[in-house]
């Protein structure tokens, strides 16, 4: 087990090395830098400003002193933001996106188990009919439409929640429920689907045959093998809701981290973007690593099983 | 199979079920294929019916809908905005754009998706294990982040280089080149769209194709092609490629939406299409950027809205009835 650990652990550090690279110079590839006006600098004002910004030397140096720089902890400095550090930036924006994300998280992740389990359970019913109905809706419309619509229904013609900002337990319970809902679908019809096959399995009748009954054959047996469809999805699901709450950001006029990346690119801020994309890489590339010793633990269990 | 319906066909005697005559017979899917194909063609189609009137802007800025154009001979079906662009125009524009980059989007995911996905079955083994741990790790990563960086750091490159093309064909009398690239100019925003998002959008179709591969080695044709001598390449160009057709078709439809769903994302976040062009994701960000509690101009979302939504509705029902019919095994 520890193996395993150490190997995914690894293989997590390299994935995330790759993308610093690749972010990097695809960032040294974008037009612009700190003085890129109007107005071409003098020569030793643009020297000295890209000495400041440790953009001097060839790429490949560049490249390694951002890495050593990285080493240590340090994201360096905003091309925009005068005299704020791409840490600083992040560290204030930073903690709003991920309180969304997560309880987006676990509306989605909670809500998707229920339903998909209680669609399974009353499968060919008008419960499982409606259940999946909204959840095609759900996974088709996106968020950006869903978005403005439960903005302009709630917060503006029946006017009982606020139509945005952030802070409040009012202000989150749209932008939450907006950015979770394709999720939320999603993970329903990966459990009901995954629970309608292990109900047929032969571990399920041999339990219904010694006279264990019917919900708790479910709620005992049948749920920790039909919950690894929806554990392997968790990691993508991370991905998913931090790009997500760009647009969600948009919409609900919240000052977090999507907001961050979305002007760091139109500004080309490159640092900035570097920084924002390696914290969210890091931020996403850890949670797969839990959640992937997390399925090695149970994933076990299962083979002791059976 | 504990399904009663099919536990007595045991007598069964001619081949496969047709798939296509399924497919007919999904009312649905079938009402899906109906609406797409009319609204292709009238998104085609109409733009060049319009009168000029409301190809252009005009000075009647946010009319509602079905009010009357400034010269009274046409009508604002859907409305104008800010600009005094006519909305219904700009939806089918944007639908053209839109499903453009939806259709060749998912084209060229097939085309990787495919190649990956043959490859990594056929092969098996550690090369099959390695191929398929690399997608574990694509999926796992914020995909569209790069993309953007990626489209960011491409765009003026690539109009840049387009516009050295046209001046180079200019200066050397050589028109064709240089009208081919005046025409491409406008456009290579679009053009690294549809690249930039058929590179992400292969996994699923790889994973898929890979699956059916495997399953497809095994049986006796491949065997019996691989004792004849046949080369891997013939094999699984001539003999699996085949029976891989309607899969691919399938993951095709189903491609579709996510590629027009990640565009209209980006346009949504005005990293995309931008104007003057319009795509869907465009002009439902000029709606969303309306709505205030004092004036609604509702006209500019909910038809967006609702064009958009319901196309995606129709593609995935499309789809999954695609899958019903040819895949039954994989879906719910």
């Amino acid at each position: 087990m520890l193996a395993f650990i150490l190997r995914r652990l690894l293989s997590s550090l390299v994935v995330l090395f790759c993308v610093v690279s690749i972010t990097f110079f695809l960032m040294r590839m974008m037009k612009g830098g700190p003085f890129d006006k109007e107005k071409e600098p003098p020569p030793h004002v643009k020297e000295a400003m890209l000495v400041r910004y440790k953009l001097n030397g060839s790429l490949w140096q560049q490249y390694t002193a951002y890495i050593a720089d990285l080493l240590r902890g340090d994201l360096r400095e905003s091309f925009r933001y005068k005299d704020w550090r791409v840490a600083e930036v992040l560290a204030q924006k930073l903690p709003t996106s991920i309180v969304l994300g997560g309880i987006a998280f676990v509306i989605a992740s909670t809500g998707g188990v229920l339903l998909g389990g209680v669609a399974a359970m009353r499968r060919g019913g008008p419960v499982d009919g409606s259940a999946m109905l909204f959840a095609l809706l759900a996974i088709s419309v996106p968020t950006f439409i869903t978005g403005p619509f439960l903005l302009a229904v709630f917060g503006l013609w029946l006017a009982v929640l606020p139509i945005g900002g952030w802070g409040t337990w009012s202000q989150c319970v749209l932008p939450a429920c907006c950015l979770a809902a394709p999720y939320l679908a999603y993970v329903a019809r990966l459990m009901r689907n995954s629970l309608l096959d292990v109900m047929k399995s032969d571990f399920l009748r041999t339990a219904k045959a010694k006279g264990v009954g019917e919900a708790q054959a479910i709620a005992h047996h049948a749920m920790k093998v039909a919950i690894l469809p929806v554990i392997t999805f968790l990691g993508p699901l991370a991905a998913n809701l931090l790009t997500g709450s760009m647009v969600v950001e948009l919409v609900f006029n919240i000052s977090g981290a999507g907001s961050v990346f979305v002007n760091a690119l139109q500004n080309r801020d490159g640092f900035l973007l570097l920084g924002a994309v390696i914290i969210y890489c890091a931020l996403v590339i850890f949670f797969n690593f839990v959640v992937d010793v997390l399925y090695g633990f149970l994933d076990k269990r299962i083979k002791i099983y059976g | 199979m504990a399904n009663p319906s099919t536990a007595s066909a045991t007598a069964w005697a001619g081949g496969s079920p047709d798939g296509w005559a399924l497919l007919k017979r999904n009312r649905l899917a079938m009402v899906s294929l109906g609406y797409l194909a009319a609204t292709l063609l009238l998104a085609c189609v109409l733009p060049l019916l319009l009168p000029d009137e409301l190809r252009h802007t005009s000075s009647v800025t946010f009319a509602r809908p079905l009010q009357t154009t400034a010269s009274g001979t046409a009508m604002h079906l859907c409305g104008s905005d800010n600009n005094g662009n006519d909305l219904f125009y700009r939806l089918l524009t944007g639908a053209q754009v839109s499903l453009g980059i939806g259709i060749v989007g998912a084209l060229l995911s097939l085309l990787i998706g495919t190649a990956y996905g043959m490859v990594a079955g056929y092969a098996g083994g550690s090369v099959d294990a390695l191929m398929m741990r690399f997608i574990d790790v694509l999926y796992s990563v914020p995909r569209l982040l790069f993309i953007m960086v990626f489209i960011g750091a491409f765009d003026d490159r690539i109009r840049h280089a387009l516009d050295v093309a046209r001046l180079w064909g200019q200066s050397h009398h050589w028109g064709s080149i240089e009208s081919l690239m005046g025409l491409l100019l406008p456009y290579s925003r679009i053009l690294i769209m549809v690249v930039s998002l058929g590179l992400i959008e292969w996994l699923t179709m790889a994973r898929i194709i890979r699956g059916q591969v495997l399953a497809l080695r095994e049986q006796a044709f491949i065997t019996a092609s691989r004792a004849m001598g046949q080369s891997s390449h013939v094999i699984l160009w001539r003999h699996l490629l085949p029976n891989l057709s309607t899969v691919i078709l399938t993951y095709l439809t189903l491609t579709i939406p996510a590629v027009i769903l990640d565009e209209s994302f980006l346009s949504f976040l005005g990293l995309g299409i931008d104007d003057p062009a319009a795509s869907w994701g465009s002009l439902l960000k000029d709606g969303a950027q309306v709505i205030n509690p004092i004036e609604s101009k509702w006209w500019l979302l909910v038809f967006p809205a609702a064009l958009m939504s319901l196309t995606l509705l129709a593609l995935n029902f499309l789809g999954d009835g695609l899958r019903d019919a040819f895949d039954p095994r994989s879906g719910s």
